[in-house]
């Protein structure tokens, strides 16, 4: 059986046709060629699926793309610029090292993204317990929960900066 | 891993719902909510279910509400609502369950179905004596959470009948719920819950579901458990794990 299904990913919208059976990470990567979002072990475990559904972090290996419909659907590649210029916390997980093979960078950056926009005032502690839901077999995470907590710092001071302009 | 295929049906209504059930009955049809469970067993092919009925589009099976002496918690409320809503133990075990996408997806009702004998909400509703209400083809009715759980994964829901929310006494007493698991996040090894009012405990991961024991005795629980060693986990191992996590339970949930 198959289904045509909408799709919006990115803030673009795509008609596809699939088997119900397609997960949201399969139609990402092999309908879409959005190879950005990886796939590791395909049953929630490891995190490297990590999309924004609605601005939250889902698991793409966990989710029928048929589900899917109607919803706002953003992958990696939706971060850095149309030219190429990496988004601030692309910029700070490169000057942190928080990435060695890459393997689990774009989840890591679509989980961190999801959560900073709900909790932007995230401590580092809470930060360190996020990022422990993606496993990473390369930097001991040390390294990603400084670029995330880098990132979150600095766009709370840009935020403080604002305030401070338009209440003077 | 792939998951076998199915035809996929979307609920409108909790009554759409059951009636879809129904009429596929000779299809294998199941209910798929958040699929934080659901479809891992499907690509692992544990489960292959012929239908998949969605019942995230039902639109009033999703809050919470205080209605006098109850808490009422649909079953599309997820785990990540929960943990945000300032519900006392409830919220504060949510930490427990999984991580941050899974409880941005999986339901209350979902775990309730599902049947873990470690998941956190069974273990709380068992503790609390939640009733949980079921719509099926002849009508609504409410079971005991005592009652509920038969086995891993193995409950008193008939196939055609939908969980449609979860009901706690209200206020709830001071009580706490804590674990132990190898990596954070996961199912855990061994857990357990205290409620201090009603000074009784219950314990996950030690029997095929919630264990539930009038005391608040940590050696006296620990000494009385029956488990048996397992690859790569002893029981004594298991039993000291309780031993402390009790303790740690009853610290934490006083005052
Ligand atoms: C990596 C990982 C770690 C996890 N860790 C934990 C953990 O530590 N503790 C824990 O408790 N859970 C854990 N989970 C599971 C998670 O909590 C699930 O959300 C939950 O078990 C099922 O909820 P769901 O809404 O996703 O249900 P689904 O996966 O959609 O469904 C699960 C089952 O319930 C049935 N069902 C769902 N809703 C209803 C309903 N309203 N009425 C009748 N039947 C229904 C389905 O038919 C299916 O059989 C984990 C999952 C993953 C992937
Ligand atoms: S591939 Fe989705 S969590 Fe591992
Ligand atoms: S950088 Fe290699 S897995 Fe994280």
């Amino acid at each position: 059986m198959i289904q045509l299904i909408e799709l919006t990913v990115n803030g673009e919208r795509h008609d596809l046709v699939v088997e119900p059976r397609r997960t949201l990470v399969d139609v990402l990567r092999h309908d879409l060629g959005l190879t950005g979002t990886h796939v590791g072990c395909e049953h929630g475990v490891c995190g490297a699926c990590t999309v924004l559904v609605d601005g939250a972090p889902v698991r793409a290996c966990l989710v029928f793309a048929v589900q899917c419909e109607k919803t706002d659907i953003r992958t990696v590649e939706s971060l850095a610029d149309a030219d190429g210029t990496l988004s601030d916390l692309q910029q700070s997980f490169a000057d942190h090292h928080g990435l060695q093979c890459g393997f689990c960078t774009p989840g890591m950056l679509m989980l961190a993204e999801g959560f900073l926009a709900e909790e932007p005032d995230a401590t580092k502690e809470e930060i360190r317990d996020v990022v422990a839901a993606n496993l990473c077999r390369c930097t001991g995470y040390q390294t990603i929960v400084e670029a995330v907590d880098a990132c979150a710092r600095r766009r709370r001071a840009a935020r403080q900066e604002v305030l401070g302009r338009s209440a003077s | 891993m792939k998951p076998a295929s199915f035809e996929f049906h979307r609920a409108r209504s909790r009554a759409g719902a059951v009636e879809l059930l129904t009429e596929l009955a000779d299809g294998d049809p199941k209910i798929i909510a958040g699929g934080q469970s659901l479809v891992a067993m499907m690509n692992f092919r544990l489960a292959r279910p012929g239908h998949l009925v969605d019942i995230t589009g039902i639109d009033d099976m999703t809050g919470i509400e205080v209605d006098g002496d109850r808490l009422r918690i649909g079953a599309l409320t997820t785990h990540r609502t929960v943990e945000k809503a300032g519900l006392g133990v409830l919220s504060a075990a949510m930490r427990w369950v999984g991580h941050l996408p899974i409880r941005t997806r999986g339901t209350v009702g979902g775990s309730i179905a599902h049947a873990d004998a470690t998941a956190e909400w069974c273990m709380l509703a068992v503790l609390l004596d939640a009733r949980i209400r079921v719509l099926g083809p002849a009508g609504s009715r409410e079971i005991a959470a005592g009652e509920f759980f038969h086995g891993p994964f193995w409950t008193a829901l008939e196939p055609d009948e939908l969980i449609v929310e979860i009901v706690f006494p209200w206020p709830l007493p001071p009580a706490a719920l804590t674990e132990y698991a190898d990596r954070k996040g996961d199912f855990a090894l061994v857990a357990a819950a205290v409620d201090l009012d009603r000074e009784r405990t219950v314990l996950g991961g030690v029997g095929p579901v919630p264990l539930l024991v009038d005391s608040l005795d940590a050696e006296e629980i620990a000494a009385g458990l029956d488990v048996r060693d397992e690859p790569g986990v002893s029981a004594h191992y298991r039993r000291g794990l309780a031993r402390t996590l009790v303790r740690r339970a009853v610290a934490e949930a006083s005052p």
